[in-house]
């Protein structure tokens, strides 16, 4: 982080508070499968922010990352029985794997191009999770096992799996963190700003790009083999485009390029979805869709965009002269991608 | 008589199974690439533009009893009025900012429509009845062919060409072409550049429209079919090259075609054979078969 020392400490303070509040969460009375599926929709938003808010790349093919790993963890951990770390890796390997096919073909297209091509083979992912026989077809995966951590630690019980859950979803949390201001992530930045100036510099663009959608690709299969776990069981549904576009929606109303943005976003759809999937029935796809079109017209900054776009200008209307704005202003203040 | 071992008559049933999706995927990529040509907007509601053709020519049919040639006008007509209200109220306000602002909107907006249709009509589909004139089927000798197909791929052909002499033949075509690449420059010509814009995206939408009628015929009426749509679609706009018109018609009926081959011979993959040439195309012409290189 850039900013100043005051500022850093303020943030430091906001995430030891967060990090309290995550711990003592379950005692607090609320529903911890909620805020387990919460979690993994949170981290599957950080992953594709990773990519659209620090690339300028906006992938619509998401759902294929996180459904396939989804369905490859819940196989292995009924099917074979492996454990669920061994069944978390393997939906983490497959994700990477898709994405290097899928990054490597749609990295030589831009903007709305690259759009449609991820999408396009998202939905090849899809016809492939219909019709093989490992995935159940219609009927998806039931009845995946949470299993024993290390072969000792029961993760049967909702508390045991919620504090799994939360390590799991902290550190990588922190491991985009580590990615976002890593000497690799600025170049990310310095790509999405400006990629013609990033090429003339040297640096070879698609390599850094492909690198980017592999890691997004990744983390998003720790979050859909993450979700199998926690719900038991891995259905269509994940790797249909309607979830690529809710993960997006996400991450929009969060604040595209914040970094905590996308995890308020997740938590902001889950819980209209959560309170409304059984009051409002088909209404809650007008409404998500009413919300796109709400944030797409006016709110394109998102919510933690706004609020730092708020502060920033309180701030410079406090001192004006020579503010270098902090690099997650920036970064809010900035365009979702070229 | 046999063709690698499947029956003729299967082989050219699914062919012309195929030719008429193609005949759908060809209108409706046309649209998309018109309006991506003229707004910079990948128009992700044009899925629940064709479904609301197919529910408009329905109702018409159903609560006015209005006949199938009616339909036909004032279905695309009603819808066309729509895309108009969307261009007016919500399109108008992004063609200054990243197009991908558009694709989200449209998204947000699709999502809305078909929303509402659900909770209208719920999912499960209506049927609509083949109108008289073109019921029945004509026997060609080799093959038994139904009217209703065989006018709705010489239909759909003749309207592509029409859009395309439209496009390239008159003066209205000339300020759509030029309004594309230089819109400040034409305006400066007293040409309404935003009255071109609107009547390009209800045009476009209208078109849609008349797939959806068009459709209504032969496959169900259901809020989802757009949807099921609206990816394949993107596919063949991919795989023609972006706002190309030609590539849209011919790259349409051609993989309309590929997917009927595909489901005689390997059904299996019939639902994703259009997105393996699509990637297929992209690693060989990353522009598309049609585009020119960005």
């Amino acid at each position: 982080m850039v900013s100043s020392g005051a500022a850093t400490l303020r943030v430091r303070i906001t995430y030891a508070i967060l990090l309290v509040l995550l711990a003592i969460l379950p005692w607090l009375g609320v529903y911890p499968v909620f805020v387990m599926k919460l979690l993994c929709f949170a981290l599957f938003a950080c992953a594709f922010n990773l990519l659209l808010g620090y690339t300028g790349l906006l992938s619509f093919g998401h759902a294929a990352l996180f459904g396939m790993a989804a369905y490859v963890c819940g196989w292995v951990v009924t099917a074979l029985h492996w454990p669920p770390l061994a069944g978390l890796l393997a939906g983490m390997v497959t994700s990477a794997l898709i994405g290097l096919v899928m990054g490597a073909v749609s990295i030589r297209r831009q903007g709305i191009y690259f759009a449609m091509i991820t999408l396009a083979m998202a939905q090849m992912v899809f016809f492939f999770c219909l019709q093989a026989p490992f995935t159940g077809g219609e009927d998806g995966l039931q009845g995946v096992p949470r299993g024993t951590l290390f072969g000792v630690l029961s993760l049967h019980s909702d508390v045991a799996m919620y504090y799994f859950v939360a390590v799991v979803f902290v550190l990588a949390y922190l491991f985009i963190s580590r990615i976002v201001h890593s000497p690799y992530g600025q170049v990310l930045k310095m790509i999405r700003e400006n990629e013609p100036r990033a090429i003339s510099l040297g640096y070879r663009v698609d390599r850094y790009k492909l690198l980017a959608f592999v890691l997004s690709a990744t983390l998003s299969g720790l979050a859909g083999s993450m979700k199998t776990l926690v719900m038991g069981f891995a259905t269509l549904s994940d790797v249909h485009w309607a979830t690529s576009g809710e993960v997006i929606l996400m991450t929009l109303v969060g604040g595209v390029g914040t970094f905590f943005g996308p995890v308020l976003g997740a938590g902001v759809i889950s819980t209209v979805q959560d309170q409304l999937a059984d009051k409002v029935g088909s209404w809650v796809m007008v409404i998500i869709g009413a919300v796109f079109v709400l944030c797409v017209l006016a709110f394109r900054r998102g919510i933690v965009g706004e609020i730092l776009a708020f502060l920033d200008r309180r701030r410079q209307a406090a001192n004006p002269p020579n503010q270098g704005s902090s690099e997650t202003h920036r970064a809010a203040a900035a365009p979702p991608a070229k | 008589m046999d063709i690698f071992g499947i029956p003729l008559q299967a082989f050219l049933g699914q062919l012309m199974l195929g030719l008429v999706n193609g005949a759908f995927y060809a209108m409706l990529s046309l649209g998309l690439a018109v309006i991506f040509g003229l707004l910079g907007i990948i128009n992700f509601a044009h899925g629940v533009l064709y479904m609301m053709g197919a529910y408009a020519g329905w109702i018409l049919l159903d609560s006015f009893g209005v006949n199938y040639w009616f339909a036909l006008v004032l279905a695309p007509l009603i819808v066309g009025v729509v895309g108009v209200v969307i261009e007016r109220l919500f399109l108008r306000h992004l063609y200054k900012l990243d197009p991908l602002y558009g694709l989200l909107l449209t998204f947000g907006l699709a999502l809305i429509i078909e929303g509402l249709f659900r909770y209208e009509y719920g999912v499960s589909g209506q049927s609509y009845p083949t109108p008289d004139l073109l019921a029945g089927a004509t026997n060609l000798g080799f093959m038994v062919l139904p009217n209703y197909r065989a006018w709705v791929i010489v239909a759909s052909i003749a309207i592509c060409i029409a859009v395309w002499l439209l496009i390239e033949r008159t003066r209205l075509g000339a300020y759509l072409r030029a309004g594309t690449e230089n819109a400040p420059l034409v305006q400066a010509f007293g040409v309404n550049v935003p009255v071109l814009v609107m009547l390009t995206y209800g045009g476009g939408a209208a078109l849609a429209a008349l797939a959806g009628v068009m459709a209504a015929p032969i496959i169900n009426v259901t809020p989802l079919m757009g949807e099921n749509m609206i990816i394949v679609v993107f596919a063949v706009v991919v795989i023609g090259g972006m706002g190309s018109i030609i590539g849209s018609v011919v790259s349409g009926l051609g993989l309309g075609v590929i997917e009927g081959f595909t489901r005689v011979f390997y059904p299996e993959a019939s639902n994703v054979i259009i997105f393996v040439v699509m990637v297929i195309v992209l690693v060989l012409r990353p522009a598309g078969l049609f585009g020119k290189e960005a």
